[in-house]
């Protein structure tokens, strides 16, 4: 390198200078802007988090999962919303995963290739973005009125299916198209029906991502509070359900019902209340991650 | 089309190899696979009916002039009853406007970075933490609203310029709600941008700054237009943020400090019991929730136009 004397010289007349050193400058910084801009988004939910913790961790005992609501805040407690929940969120599972999964099924390997498949597809896009306060109305009117389930439990679920039908459909759909055409392919070459390929393997290997769609769909069920309101589940209860015809509140109708409440004992239960949801939640959305992330290479 | 069905085309081996009682049971499963099919387009085909045959009898009340009329108020509670629904538009656009002020720079930002200059480590620490945002109830955000966002920060802050419940907060929360909407939608377009661009911008002397917003940008521009539609689309239908944290005094204004009442919070105060079954303002209850059926539609169509065309150009 001594044999060439201008060398560092030259290296260093490469160093911008004048404009491009300023462009080269803007540039760098904004690295930084935009980062911050990132963090902004994880700064308010780590920020929402210590929050509810600070105000509702002192909440947060036996009691309060055991007691039903009350008028006086220290009193009340998470007992009818969590049972509600379970009840609505169990029939939930088991009415969209036999429609979903068939849905499915039905565009993804037997629907003839037609203008009503486009329908079925474009309609399903569509409806993932209907508002949750909309399948309220529809509930109200359909299954609280027209066929006169009344508040209950089922007209919950039901409501609450519908919102979600098209998402844990889609996501169905996906994990069906991650299974290979030669595994159909070699199962009907072995004189496989149709069914019979699809039953014993598509279906096991779309498994994997069909529970994945499922779960977050559910964790998206147990967090819906607009639609339940509209169907009437905005009530006092203070017995335990014990059948899907019950009367029925759910754990952020309780609440909502408590943050709107001006005193200050009820906003400490709301966020003790927060504090059991988003456990809930975060732990649903977290099994969907491993979930995805163990069969991800399958 | 999709990847299944060309598996299954061809000779139908299981014609010439099962007996008929199996193809019948065959043909039972499949038949009732596409009547959970029909599920989908039964709950639109409900949807528009509900909406549209309620609102028959309530616009033979009030008049589809009076119910578009600029300067009629909402007022169906209080004689003279006024049934004005811009006033009702006007909160959600409020609500619209300035969340998407806060958001769409955030989420915009989030996307180039996470995009362009994030390091692939802090992208996979980044993008779960940014999606979770997506997955909290929007109760929690409707409590943080009203706590947190007005009581312990905008009310100290600018005191009785603002109202309790007023459209700031529950902005500025809801653009919380928004950013993972925004930013990965923009994140997948920019992805989309072949490397070839970038890179030629780059053999050109560009600094990173200068591909991200003159070349990146623009190529992504029309999956960044959808992700801003669909967003539009969230707000509007949004319920419990508004709900709790916006007031429900249905105002004509787009300042952010006073109360608005939105669509979507007029239905919920009909939802939680304020408004006797039968009468017009419970019926107003599925004209309101026509129109913002109708306005979340419009938005999400013409987003999905959007994301099709970046497919379709980059894909």
């Amino acid at each position: 390198m001594a044999a060439l004397p201008g060398a560092a010289a030259d290296i260093r007349e490469l160093q911008a200078t004048g404009s491009v050193a300023r462009r080269q400058r803007i540039s760098r910084l904004s690295r930084y802007l935009l980062l911050a801009m990132s963090l902004l988004g994880v700064l308010a939910l780590v920020g929402l988090g210590i929050d509810t913790i600070i105000n509702g961790w002192s909440r947060l005992s036996l009691d309060f999962f055991t007691n039903y609501p009350s008028r006086f805040p220290d009193q009340a407690g998470l007992r009818s919303s969590l049972i509600g929940s379970i009840w609505v969120l169990g029939l939930v599972i088991v009415v969209v995963v036999p429609v979903a999964i068939g849905t499915a099924i039905w565009i993804e390997e037997f629907a003839p290739q037609n203008f009503f498949l486009e329908i079925v597809k474009l309609n399903l896009s569509n409806l993932a973005g209907v508002p949750s306060i909309i399948y309220g109305v529809l509930g109200l009117a359909v299954f609280v009125r027209f066929l006169g389930f009344g508040s209950s439990i089922l007209a919950g679920s039901l409501t609450l299916f519908l919102m979600i039908l098209p998402m844990t459909v889609i996501a169905s759909q996906e994990a069906i198209r991650q299974v290979p055409v030669s595994t159909r392919q070699g199962s009907l070459a072995l004189g496989a029906t149709k069914w019979e390929t699809v039953w014993s393997h598509v279906l096991p290997g779309a498994l994997p991502g069909m529970i994945t769609g499922v779960i977050l769909a559910i964790a998206r069920a147990a967090g819906e509070t607009a639609a339940l309101i509209m169907i009437g589940a905005f009530t006092f209860i203070a017995f335990d359900n014990t059948s899907i015809n019950d009367d029925f509140t759910t754990m952020p109708i309780q609440v909502y019902n408590w943050t709107v409440r001006p005193q200050e004992g009820f906003r400490q239960n709301a966020a003790a209340g927060i504090i059991v949801l988003m456990t809930v939640v975060l732990s649903f959305n977290f099994a969907a991650a491993i979930l995805r992330e163990r069969f991800r290479n399958d | 089309m999709a990847v299944g069905n060309q598996g299954l085309d061809g000779p139908d081996l299981s014609r010439m190899y099962n007996s008929p009682t199996k193809r019948m049971r065959e043909k039972a499963i499949i038949g009732s696979l596409g009547i959970a099919a029909l599920i989908s387009l039964l709950t639109t085909a409900s949807i528009v009916i509900v909406l549209v045959s309620e609102s028959i009898p309530f616009f033979r009340e009030v008049s589809l002039t009076e119910f578009f009329n600029p300067f009629a108020e909402w007022q169906p509670l209080f004689t003279p009853v006024q049934f004005g629904v811009w006033e009702l538009i006007a909160g959600t656009m409020n609500v619209v406007l300035w969340s998407l002020v806060i958001a769409v720079p955030i989420g915009l930002g989030s996307a180039i970075y996470l995009s362009e200059y994030a390091h692939p480590r802090t992208r996979s620490i980044l993008k779960p933490l940014l999606e979770a945002l997506a997955s909290v109830p929007t109760v929690v955000y409707a409590y943080f609203a009203l706590t947190f966002v007005t009581l312990d920060v905008l009310r100290p802050l600018l005191g009785d310029q603002i109202s309790v419940f007023n459209s700031l907060g529950a902005s500025i929360v809801m653009a919380v709600m928004l950013i993972p909407t925004i930013a990965s939608i923009s994140e997948d377009a920019m992805a989309a941008v072949p490397r070839e661009l970038r890179e030629g911008a780059y053999g050109l002397g560009s600094t990173r700054l200068e591909v991200a917003s003159r070349v990146v940008f623009p190529a992504a521009l029309s999956g960044i237009i959808a992700s801003i539609l669909l967003a539009i689309a969230r707000v509007v239908g949004e319920t419990m943020i508004v709900a709790v944290a916006a007031g429900s005094t249905p105002n004509l204004t787009l300042n952010p400090l006073e109360t608005v009442q939105t669509m979507t919070g007029f239905m919920l105060q009909v939802g939680l019991g304020d408004a006797a079954r039968g009468s017009v303002e419970y019926r107003s209850l599925f004209a309101v929730g026509l129109t913002l059926f109708l306005m979340t539609m419009i938005f999400n169509v013409t987003a999905n136009w959007f994301v099709r065309r970046f497919r379709e150009v980059y894909v």
